[in-house]
C-alpha cells in the first residue's frame, strides 16, 4: 500500500447547509416513521392485500440493496479476481454496503406488520421454515449488514488509534489486529451473501406463479437479478466516486473508474444477451412485447435504459469522458431500478381489482431515509479514514467547502 | 271414431306425410309447456295425450291482424328443425291468415266470408295486433272497413277468441304514452264471448296451439286469471324460474352490458330486468326450440312484454322495486372487482417532483462533467 493509497479523513466541516437540508428531510422521515408505529400499517400507506410490497421493499430493499452492492461487486473483483488497482474503491464502496443494507434492515423493520417480533427471526432456529427463501433473504440481510460493519471496523479503529481519548486509544490498538487478522473470513462471508440473497430477490416473486406477467416471469429471474446488481454495484461505484471528487474537490480516478465500466458493461451485456434470449426462447414473449400495453412498454424502458450503457461505454475513448462515464452508471442504475420495480410492483398483479401508488408518508420515509444515507456518508467519509489518493488542491477545497456545493463553478 | 274421417287430426297427418314420431314429439312438446293447468295434459303419458288429440277433428282457426309488427306470426313460422311451425299448421286448419295466404284484394275478403260462414259458431279467432278507437277508428282500415267493424263481425259468429301478443291483449306499443290512435285490446270491445289473451313480445306459438287444442279437444278453454290469461302459462313468475337465480340469490350481478360479470351469465337484475315483476313461462319453455334462446337467456333483461303495467311503460333499465316475492332485492351492489387500493394525487406529484429532480440533477452533472471547468479538472493518471 503505497502513500497515494493510504485512506485518510476528508476532514472540514460537517454541518453544511446540504448536510443540514439532508438532515432535516431524514428527521422527517424519523417523525413520519414514528406515526406509522402510532397509527398503524393502514392509516399511513398504500398497501393492501392484494400489494403488501410496496414501495419500502421495492426501492428500499430490493432497489436499495442493489444499489449498496458497491462492496459486493467490488470486493469480488479485488479478492476474487485478485484486481488489486481497484483496492482504493472498496472502502467507499463498502459505506455505501453497509448504509445501504442498514437501511433496507430499517425499512423491513418498518414495513413488517408485527416488528416486535422481528428479534426472533435469527434467534429462534428451531422455528426455522428451511424451505423459505424469505427466511434466507431476511437471514442474509441481516447477517451481511453485519458483516459490512465489521469489514469496515478497520476505519473506524484505525481513527480511534489517533483519537485524543486515552481509552478510545487503548482499545482501537487492542482490537485493530484482532479484526484485521479475522478480515478475510468476514471478507469471505460478505462475498457469499450477497450472492444468495440478491439471487433469492427474484427467486421471491417467481414464487407468485401466475400472477407475475409473462415478460417478467422466467425461471432465470435469480440470475436476471443477480447479474443486474453486480451491474448495478459498479454503477454506484462510478456515480459516488464521481460525486465526492466533484464535491468535496478530489482529483478523480478516472483510469480506474474506466476500466471499472469496461467491466460493468461486460456483465451488462452478458445480462441483456440472457434476458433478451429468454424473452426469445420463450417465444409467446415476442408477441407480448409488441403488444405495447403497460407491461411491454416497461419492457422497452427497461431494455433501453439497460442498452444504453453498453453503446456509451463501447470504446474506449468514451470511456475515458467523465460525463459519459456518469451518465452510463445513471442510465443503468435507473434501468437496473426499473427492472426490480417493474418485478416487484408492475409485473406482479395479485387482481384486477387491486391497484397500489405509494403514499406521501411512504414517498417521504423513503426520501429521508435515502437523504440521511448520504448524510451519513457525507459524515463518514470526512470524520474516518475511507477515501484514499491525493490530497485535493486547496482552492478546489475551498471552493467546494466554502461556498456552494451545487455551483462549484 | 272413424279412421277413414279425413277431418281428424291423425288422418290429416297421415295424408300429409307427417310421421307420427313427428306427431308424437311435438305432443310431448305441448306436454312440457303446459304441465298443468290444462285438462287437455292432465293425461297419464304421451302417447294417451296423442291419442286424444289424434282423434280430434283439426279446429278451424281464423287469424286477423291488426296494428302490430306481425312479430307473433313470425315467430310460429321460425321455430326452427324438425319445421314445428308446419307441423302446427298441419295440426289446426287455419283456414284464414293474410300474412300466410296466397290471396289479395276481394279473393282474400271472400275467402274470409267463406271460412266465417263454413265454421260459424265453431271457429277460433286469433286476433294479432290493437284496435284503435280514435277519430272513429279511422287509423286502420282493411277492406274499406274499419278495424273496429271487420273485428265485431269476426267475433260474432267465433266460439272463443284468442287475443294473441301483448297489443291484442290490452294495446301493447301502439297504447304506451300519449296512444295517438286510442289502440285498446280486443277485450275492451268483445264482451260477449270467451276471450283468451296471450300476452307478450312475441308469445310463445306453443302457448297458442296449447290453447287451441284444448279448445278442440277438451271443448272448453283454459283457467285464467284476472287479466284473462291462462295459468298454465302464466301463473309462474319469470324470476322465481329463472336459470340465473342463483347469481340472484349470492348477489352476483352485472353492473354494465359487458363486464365481467355479464359474461359470466351473472344476475341481471341490476341492468333493469322485470323479471320479478313478470309472470310468463318464457324462463322454462324458450323460442325456436333452441336452449337460452329468449331475452334473459341471452343476457338482455327482461322487458315485462306480458304485464300491462310494465312493458312500453317502464324504461327498459329501471330496476325494479321488489315487493312481492320472498328474496330481497340488494340496496347496494357488490360489485363485480371491489377496487381496493388509493391513489392519492398529492403522491403522485410527489413521486413525479422527486423523479424529475433525480433526472435533471443526473443530466445537469453528466452535462457539467463533459465539459470540467477550472480548477475542477480531473485527475489523470
Amino acid at each position: 500500500m503505497n502513500a497515494q493509497e493510504q485512506a485518510r479523513p476528508v476532514g472540514g466541516r460537517i454541518l453544511t447547509p446540504p448536510f443540514l437540508a439532508l438532515t432535516a428531510l431524514a428527521a422527517l422521515s424519523a417523525v413520519l416513521i414514528l406515526w406509522r408505529f402510532v397509527a398503524g400499517l393502514g392509516a399511513s400507506t398504500a398497501l393492501n392485500d392484494g400489494y403488501p410490497w410496496g414501495l419500502w421493499i421495492a426501492f428500499d430493499v430490493v432497489t436499495g440493496t442493489a444499489l449498496a452492492c458497491g462492496g459486493y461487486a467490488v470486493a469480488l473483483l479485488v479478492y476474487v479476481l485478485n484486481r488489486g488497482r481497484y483496492h482504493t474503491l472498496v472502502r467507499p464502496a463498502l459505506v455505501t454496503s453497509a448504509l445501504g443494507y442498514s437501511i433496507a434492515g430499517l425499512s423491513v423493520a418498518i414495513d413488517v406488520g408485527r416488528p416486535w417480533l422481528i428479534w426472533k427471526v435469527p434467534l429462534f432456529f428451531w422455528h426455522w421454515n428451511h424451505r423459505s427463501v424469505l427466511l434466507e433473504v431476511a437471514m442474509c440481510i441481516m447477517l451481511y449488514t453485519l458483516v459490512a460493519w465489521i469489514e469496515l471496523s478497520p476505519a473506524f479503529l484505525e481513527r480511534g488509534e489517533t483519537s485524543s481519548n486515552p481509552k478510545v486509544r487503548s482499545f482501537s490498538r487492542k482490537v485493530l489486529p484482532a479484526v484485521r487478522r479475522g478480515l478475510p473470513f468476514f471478507i469471505a462471508f460478505g462475498l457469499l451473501l450477497p450472492t444468495m440473497h440478491q439471487s433469492s430477490l427474484g427467486s421471491l416473486l417467481l414464487l407468485s406463479g401466475p400472477r407475475l406477467n409473462a415478460l417478467w416471469n422466467t425461471p432465470l429471474l435469480p440470475l436476471l437479478f443477480l447479474l443486474s446488481c453486480l451491474a448495478m454495484g459498479y454503477g454506484a461505484v462510478i456515480i459516488e466516486s464521481t460525486l465526492s471528487s466533484r464535491f468535496l474537490g478530489r482529483p478523480l480516478e478516472l483510469m480506474m473508474l474506466s476500466r471499472l465500466s469496461r467491466v460493468m458493461a461486460w456483465i451488462l451485456s452478458v445480462y441483456l444477451a440472457i434476458r433478451i434470449c429468454d424473452l426469445f426462447v420463450r417465444n409467446s414473449l415476442l408477441a407480448a412485447l409488441f403488444r405495447f400495453d403497460l407491461f411491454s412498454i416497461m419492457t422497452w424502458v427497461e431494455l433501453a435504459l439497460l442498452a444504453g450503457p453498453i453503446v456509451l461505454l463501447a470504446s474506449s475513448e468514451r470511456r475515458r469522458d467523465p460525463g459519459n462515464l456518469f451518465l452510463a452508471a445513471m442510465l443503468l442504475l435507473l434501468g437496473g431500478a426499473l427492472y426490480r420495480f417493474d418485478v416487484y410492483l408492475v409485473a406482479f398483479q395479485p387482481g384486477p381489482q387491486w391497484s397500489y401508488f405509494p403514499s406521501v408518508t411512504e414517498i417521504l420515509i423513503t426520501t429521508g431515509l435515502v437523504a440521511g444515507e448520504i448524510a451519513a456518508y457525507i459524515a463518514l467519509i470526512k470524520l474516518f479514514p475511507i477515501l484514499s489518493g491525493r490530497k485535493p488542491t486547496a482552492p478546489a477545497r475551498a471552493a467546494v467547502l466554502g461556498r456552494s456545493y451545487m455551483t462549484a463553478d | 271414431m272413424a279412421h277413414s274421417d279425413s277431418r281428424t287430426i291423425e288422418n290429416h297427418l297421415r295424408m300429409s306425410g307427417v310421421s307420427r314420431r313427428d306427431f308424437v314429439r311435438l305432443c310431448s312438446a305441448l306436454m312440457v309447456t303446459a304441465p298443468a293447468g290444462l285438462a287437455l295434459t292432465s293425461t297419464n303419458s304421451v302417447d294417451e295425450l296423442a291419442k286424444a288429440v289424434g282423434h280430434t277433428p283439426r279446429p278451424s282457426v281464423i287469424w286477423l291482424h291488426f296494428q302490430e309488427c306481425t312479430g307473433c306470426t313470425e315467430t310460429l313460422l321460425r321455430t326452427s328443425a324438425p319445421d314445428v311451425g308446419h307441423l302446427i299448421l298441419d295440426v289446426i286448419s287455419l283456414d284464414y291468415h293474410e300474412t300466410l295466404m296466397a290471396a289479395a284484394g276481394d279473393q282474400a275478403e271472400q275467402a274470409l266470408h267463406a271460412a266465417m260462414q263454413k265454421n260459424s259458431g265453431r271457429y277460433v279467432l286469433v286476433a294479432e295486433g290493437s284496435i284503435p278507437l280514435k277519430d272513429n277508428g279511422g287509423y286502420l282500415e282493411l277492406g274499406r272497413r274499419r278495424g273496429l267493424e271487420v273485428l265485431k263481425e269476426a267475433a260474432s259468429g267465433a266460439a272463443a277468441i284468442v287475443a294473441i301478443g301483448s297489443c291484442a291483449s290490452w294495446g301493447g306499443v301502439q297504447s304506451s304514452g300519449e296512444n295517438p290512435t286510442g289502440a285498446v285490446g280486443v277485450d275492451s270491445i268483445i264482451k260477449d264471448k270467451p276471450i283468451i289473451n296471450l300476452p307478450g313480445c312475441p308469445p310463445n306459438p306453443y302457448t297458442l296451439l296449447a290453447v287451441v287444442l284444448e279448445y278442440a279437444t277438451m271443448g272448453r278453454i283454459p283457467a285464467l286469471d284476472s287479466l284473462k290469461r291462462p295459468l298454465f302459462a302464466y301463473s309462474r313468475v319469470i324470476h322465481d324460474n329463472c336459470p340465473r337465480r342463483a347469481h340472484f340469490d349470492a348477489g352476483r350481478f352485472a353492473q354494465a352490458f359487458g363486464d365481467d360479470g355479464h359474461r359470466q351469465g351473472w344476475c341481471l337484475f341490476k341492468l333493469g330486468c322485470k323479471g320479478p315483476l313478470t309472470h310468463g313461462a318464457c324462463a322454462t319453455r324458450h323460442f325456436n326450440e333452441v336452449p337460452d334462446v329468449w331475452p334473459i337467456g341471452i343476457g338482455a333483461p327482461c322487458v315485462g312484454c306480458t304485464e300491462k303495467a310494465v312493458a312500453f311503460t317502464m324504461p327498459v333499465f329501471q330496476t325494479v322495486d321488489l315487493h312481492s316475492i320472498p328474496a330481497t332485492a340488494p340496496d347496494t351492489y357488490a360489485p363485480i372487482y371491489t377496487p381496493q387500493g388509493h391513489i392519492s394525487s398529492a403522491a403522485t406529484g410527489l413521486a413525479g417532483l422527486i423523479g424529475g429532480a433525480l433526472v435533471g440533477a443526473g443530466i445537469m452533472a453528466s452535462r457539467r462533467l463533459r465539459t470540467p471547468e477550472g480548477g475542477e479538472k480531473p485527475g489523470e493518471e
